[in-house]
């Protein structure tokens, strides 16, 4: 799989401040990625550098195999955090005016913008200026002029703060299907829960660097503890511990259960899963047996807490 | 169509549909002849009024030498007592002229006395004093001798008569119409880049404060945004000054056929004492005048003009464009503005006060030069220039726009960080650093 975009050993200063200290990146074709990283780490930077508002003092972005250029924002669509549209101005004139600003002709955007806001039911929107409509409409329209001009690559910072939970669904719709159809995306959120629903790569940046990059799962499996949850209701606690701390690392553990079993973590160590569950069917019956995968959440703060 | 002109269009249908354009356009034409009417009537409504000042002269030396007039009448009351004159003119008059008696009448030099709780004006004062004098003066020669009409008539009274080398004769008050026009366009010049320079700024703040910006320079070099922005505002203004100019020509055309006729009515009555009325009105000197400035180099005002005005319009709004780019609001734009309008005062001054004594002084030929003045400075000069100044002129025209150029590099580069910065009000330290990111 060929990449969209590459980063390669972008370093970007402000003064004397590092915002991106030789970070490199690669968002494969196709992938729906997660940038992550905590307030300050360095993502607007990189995403500005990747927009072409600013240039980086070293390094080099390429996007589609070239050297990023000019004519490249025309393939990238953009939702800043800080998001905003002219109050005063009409909502159609406005679509239109930033889809041509991003290279459409007049009638292609036309064409584009009756297709989505027909697909939102948006269309009596038209002549309505954007100080009469509410924040989550005005974000909606955002979203529309992004996607507007079929990008390949979308940029989407913090997607779904100002929608409620309906639109924020249908616009996580939008993008599921847009990916399906070959887009990129790349996604910048603190929501991990919806990284963990969509994304199939992340990358992780603190303090201006790299700290992680991959498949989910892999990534996933490179912090995975190799360590199982299990229930057991048995009447041999005593003989059943005495059995696993031969073998393993037992501890106590807590996890939502319908029963009064006894609840416990256990590190496999070199063994395999399962020695463990026929140990475990000796003393009684199994109500659980999981192994424990770290989240996204997990991994996010374990590796920004070290 | 390409960005930049997209940029410009919308900048300037923004603008133009904004509800305050429109009402300024048509408005401001007649405030202006209001604020005039209102002006000339005020001033007509004072020279209407007549002062009453009381004339209390114990000899009767000078009483009958104060001759009342439309605007101010003298009453005797040298009859009365001092006390009760000085009494009844200040109930009833605006004051007391009291003279008192004296040995002989040049010691009334320093004596006579004007009571009153106003502060009388000047030009009364010296109107007094005048009479007073030439009464003195007159007593004096009597004593010496002097025969007064003998000297009356040996005085000459002598009026400098003006020409050209090339033989045309030329009026007074000539420099006075350079002066008008040239600080007519220079004025013009300094009102446009204020007006207009701040709504290239309050453009720049408002899309700073909708957060829209980051959207558009995701498409747009943030370089075509702010040019986008001086011209499109600029073509609105020049829409508005060509509004106003239509409208002015229209009612100067009205104005001028109505008078027009009525002269003609009149002269078809009685042509001789048209003719007659002309000549002792001094029609023909108005003529000489308007000869006058249809000799002045229009061609090269008018060119000089448009010039000026895009070099010093584009100097300045690019600095408000960085301004707006680099606060959050207009208010914490004060601190920044100040150093912007300075040299536009200092401009319109020098024009004012040097210009006028002297169009190629020092002072004058220097600030006509640096850029900063020079669209003010050299506009105002502009009615004054032959040939042998040229070379100034071509001078301040490439420093303009050599350092409009240099301008809009360095507001650019304030620009493209500032749009992006939040929240807090930069320091000129915060500033300078922007210019290495």
């Amino acid at each position: 799989m060929s990449a969209i975009l590459e980063v390669q050993n972008v370093i970007k200063q402000y003064g004397d401040y590092t915002a991106l200290n030789n970070v490199s990146l690669t968002i494969p074709k196709g992938s729906i990625y997660g940038l992550l990283g905590p307030n300050g780490a360095g993502k607007t930077s990189l995403i500005r550098i990747i927009n072409q508002i600013t240039i980086p003092d070293s390094g080099t972005v390429l996007f589609d195999g070239e050297v990023l250029k000019p004519e490249h924002v025309s393939a990238i669509g953009y939702l800043p955090e800080e998001r905003g549209l002219y109050k005063t101005m009409k909502v159609g004139e406005q679509c239109l005016y930033l889809a041509q600003l991003k290279g459409l002709s007049q009638q292609e955007a036309k064409k584009q913008l009756k297709y989505w806001f027909e697909k939102f039911e948006i269309e009596s929107w038209w002549d309505k200026k954007i100080q009469e409509l509410s924040k989550g409409m005005a974000q909606k329209i955002q979203f529309v002029v992004t996607v507007l001009h079929q990008p390949k690559l979308l940029i989407l910072d913090e997607p779904f703060s100002g929608f409620d939970p309906v639109n924020a669904n249908l616009i996580k719709d939008e993008i599921i299907e847009l990916n399906k159809k070959g887009t990129s995306v790349i996604f910048s959120t603190h929501r991990m829960e919806s990284v963990e629903e969509m994304c199939d790569h992340i990358a992780l940046i603190h303090k201006s660097n790299k700290l992680i990059e991959g498949k989910l799962n892999d990534v996933k499996r490179q912090y995975r503890s190799n360590s199982f949850q299990v229930g057991i209701l048995t009447n041999n606690v005593e003989g059943l511990m005495y059995q696993l701390t031969q073998k393993f690392t037992v501890g106590q553990t807590n996890f939502k259960s319908l029963n009064e079993d006894l609840k416990l973590e256990v590190q496999l160590g070199n063994h395999n899963s399962n020695e463990l569950l026929s140990i475990l069917t000796e003393f009684g019956q199994v109500t659980h047996f999981v192994e424990k995968i770290p989240s996204v959440n997990d991994i996010f703060i374990q590796t920004v807490s070290q | 169509m390409s960005k930049l002109t997209l940029i410009i269009k919308r900048e300037f249908i923004a603008k133009v549909r904004n509800k305050s354009f429109i009402v300024m356009t048509f408005l401001s034409p007649l405030l202006f002849v209001g604020m005039a009417v209102l002006i000339g009537f005020l001033a007509s409504m004072n020279k209407d009024s007549v002062t009453q000042i009381a004339i209390h002269d114990e000899a009767g030396y000078l009483k009958n030498d104060f001759k009342s007039d439309k605007h101010t009448q003298y009453v005797d009351l040298s009859e009365m007592p001092f006390a009760i004159a000085k009494d009844t003119a200040g109930k009833n008059y605006k004051g007391l002229l009291f003279i008192p008696k004296v040995a002989a009448l040049p010691e009334l030099d320093g004596k006579v006395e004007y009571i009153s709780d106003d502060s009388p004006s000047m030009e009364f004062i010296t109107n007094v004093e005048r009479v007073i004098n030439a009464k003195i003066t007159k007593e004096n020669l009597d004593v010496l001798g002097f025969d007064t009409e003998k000297i009356e008539k040996a005085k000459a009274k002598t009026s400098l008569k003006l020409s050209k080398f090339s033989g045309e004769e030329s009026l007074k008050g000539l420099n006075e119409i350079k002066v008008a026009i040239g600080g007519f366009m220079g004025y013009m010049i300094m009102m446009f880049i204020i007006i207009y320079g701040n709504f290239v700024m309050r453009s720049v703040i408002e899309e700073k404060t909708n957060r829209i910006i980051e959207i558009i320079i995701s498409s747009v070099k943030p370089f075509q945004l702010m040019m986008g922005k001086i011209i499109g505002n600029s073509l609105a203004g020049i829409l508005q000054f060509m509004i106003w100019a239509v409208v002015g020509a229209l009612l100067f055309f009205i104005a001028s056929s109505f008078f027009g006729l009525q002269m003609g009515a009149s002269s078809a009555v009685s042509p001789e004492m048209m003719e007659q009325a002309q000549q002792a009105a001094g029609l023909s000197k108005v003529q000489l005048y308007i000869n006058e400035i249809l000799n002045l180099p229009l061609t090269l005002m008018l060119v000089s003009f448009v010039i000026f005005f895009i070099g010093g319009y584009f100097l300045y709004s690019s600095l408000y464009a960085a301004i707006g780019a680099a606060v959050d609001s207009e208010t914490d734009s004060q601190q920044f503005l100040l150093p912007i309008i300075m040299p536009l005062m200092l401009a319109v001054y020098i024009g004012f006060f040097t210009v006028i004594n002297d169009p190629h002084g020092t002072v004058a030929t220097v600030f006509s030069i640096i850029p900063f003045t020079s669209p003010i400075v050299m506009l105002m000069r502009i009615p004054f220039l032959d040939s042998s100044h040229y070379w100034q002129l071509i001078v301040s025209i490439i420093l303009l726009f050599a350092t409009f150029a240099f301008v809009v590099w360095f507001a650019s580069k304030i620009y493209r960080v500032g749009i992006l910065m939040y929240g807090k009000k930069p320091t000129w330290k915060e500033l300078y650093k922007w210019m290495k990111y």
